[in-house]
């Protein structure tokens, strides 16, 4: 045995040496990824004349001025679009957190006609494009009066209060079937009922699905870009992403910079994110196929 | 279940019918076939937007799934660091579909574009890539292979599931690394590769933010990024024919149907299960 390991381990040198190629390698490639990012925040803090002229990643001067500049571009500073789109997201995350849990519920433990059958349909609209939806919700909801309504926020948040997510139902669904179903038997015997067994048994096993969904939920509500476009009409309704595209509308040079401190900006809440939960993102992918 | 459902059959009709958003639904007119009649005979920028569809998720989603995979080996084979480097390669995935993104690439390659900069130390002039019809829809594919980092988490997690002993029992009988890669690894992968085609083509059909921000909303220059969804928005919130969109939305399910389809049947040649299951 010990002769094996060392047969295996002989060409020490040599498989260093590729160690050594391969980290290079990847290096490189980390380079050149990140490049495109660092260089959109190096362009936020440089002056108009060296965004023409300096190729560099780094400001030869440190100009935060975009920033102010870019925050006040428009009529409405970037805080209303900024407080928008975190309102937007957050009940977001409320909706498809209580209404998936619910849904998931119901498909892993409950009995009812046709659970199969639903159960298919949730899968199917999986496949779903948003895009084939969008028409219809846009004429549905308009014609109920909600779009460009008093609160327009509403057709983007109903449907996330029913449960649409397929994405998250299905995940809770997998998720609560690896609880045994012993402890709902128990919790029965004790006198619990559906609600009960909800309450006390599964609610509490569920929280690491929960919080897969209600990361994933921010992080993609936060970058949605085509339903809000469709949905919100008027200035002071305007997400980021909206407001982000009125920069390219104003063709001006002059705008570059101050559009890509606010560009910085709004990526900077998913960042964040990413820096917190890093590890549980990529696990989340991992276990569900889940896209970032 | 009913927000999709009724959306969905709400759709089908209007895709027989007239309807744009100043008429009211009372007075809507049944068309019969005409819009789909339209789409496919009297309308070149909808057969356009197919093409230019299909050859970005042609070209852009194999792309994007070799470098994953390439990228996954390398990394699945190196000494530490794999998990800094997972998540460096990550981050574009995560940023990537952002407007803010799209603003940062359309820029990166405009004729004086960081880009060109770059190939100017090599004394190459470049050309104002995202305003030239022929380059266009090439800086958007680009974008999206630089988003690998989805595909390769997963490839590398399927990577994690092959036994060594099959590497070892392949070098046993002599097999050198290529040889490894195409009888071990490729068939012991093929599931992950599937599922990572699956979805990448799927959504690659469906790239829309890039697409706009490059053209501010119409698809240009000349039409070279007028991506289906593009084409399905100015119809239906642009020129406000809202029957036609709809006939534009059902055709691209029953499309993206059948690719999943096709991609399903095909599969059980090329696709190897260790449990032998089909």
């Amino acid at each position: 045995m010990a002769a094996v390991t060392s047969t295996a381990r002989r060409p020490g040198r040599r498989q260093g040496g590729r160690q050594a190629v391969r980290l290079l390698v990847l290096i490189v490639i980390v380079a050149v990824v990140l490049y495109p990012l660092l260089w959109m925040v190096g362009t936020s803090v440089k002056s108009q004349e060296e965004i023409v002229n300096n190729i560099g990643l780094l400001p030869e001067r440190f100009t935060p001025g975009n920033y102010t500049a870019g925050w006040g571009n428009f009529d409405l500073s970037f805080g209303t679009f900024f407080l928008n789109s975190a309102m937007v997201s957050l009940l977001t995350v409320v909706g498809n957190a209580v209404s998936c849990l619910l849904a998931a519920y119901a498909l892993a433990r409950l009995r009812f006609r046709l659970r199969g059958v639903w159960f298919a349909v949730m899968i199917g609209t999986l496949l779903l494009p948003g895009h084939v939806l969008i028409v219809p919700q846009y004429i549905l909801f308009r014609s109920l009066g909600l779009v460009g309504g008093d609160w327009p926020y509403l057709p983007l948040l109903i449907p996330q209060f029913l449960a649409t997510e397929a994405f998250f139902v299905f995940l809770m669904v997998q998720f609560m079937r690896g609880i045994p179903r012993e402890l709902d038997e128990a919790a029965k015997i004790d006198g619990a009922s559906p609600y009960g067994i909800f309450r006390h048994v599964i609610l509490p096993l569920s929280r690491p699905a929960l919080v897969t969904t209600a990361i994933f939920s921010f992080i993609w509500t936060w970058s949605d870009f085509f339903r809000q476009l469709v949905f919100l009409s008027s200035l002071d309704d305007y997400t980021v992403p909206v407001a982000l595209t009125l920069f390219i509308d104003s063709t001006s040079q002059s705008a570059v910079g101050p559009m890509f401190a606010m560009s910085v900006l709004s990526l900077l809440p998913v960042f964040l994110f990413f820096l917190a939960f890093q590890r549980m993102l990529v696990e989340g992918i991992n276990t569900s196929g889940l896209k970032g | 279940m009913g927000v999709t459902a009724i959306p969905m059959l709400l759709s089908l009709w209007l895709s027989f019918t007239n309807y744009d958003i100043l008429t009211p639904l009372s007075e809507v007119r049944w068309v019969g076939l005409a819009n789909y009649e339209r789409m496919f005979t009297a309308d070149p920028s909808y057969w356009h937007a197919v093409r230019v569809t299909v050859t970005f998720a042609l070209v852009a989603v194999p792309l994007k799934l070799a470098a994953a995979l390439g990228v996954a080996l390398l990394l699945n084979r190196a000494w530490r660091g794999v998990g800094l480097f997972r998540a460096l390669f990550y981050l574009p995935s995560l940023l990537g579909g952002s407007v803010a993104l799209a603003i940062v690439w359309v820029n990166m390659f405009n004729r004086d574009g960081a880009f060109n900069s770059f190939l100017a130390l090599f004394g190459i002039e470049g050309l104002p890539w995202v305003s030239d019809p022929d380059w266009a829809l090439q800086t958007l594919m680009v974008l999206a292979i630089w988003q690998f980092g989805a595909p390769m988490v997963i490839f590398l997690a399927g990577l994690k599931q092959v036994p060594t002993e099959l590497y070892e029992a392949a070098s046993v009988d002599g097999a050198g690394r290529f040889r490894q890669f195409w009888h071990v690894t490729l068939p012991m992968l093929s599931p992950v590769i599937f599922f990572n085609l699956v979805l990448e083509t799927i959504n690659g059909f469906q790239g829309f933010t890039a697409a706009f921000v490059l053209s501010n909303g119409t698809g240009g220059p000349v039409d070279s990024t007028l991506m289906y969804t593009l084409k399905l928005y100015i119809s239906g919130f642009t020129d406000l024919e809202m029957g036609y969109a709809s006939a534009m939305a059902w055709v691209f399910l029953l499309a993206i149907g059948l690719i999943t389809v096709v991609f399903f049947s095909t599969g059980r040649f090329w696709v190897h299960y260790s449990d032998g299951e089909k």
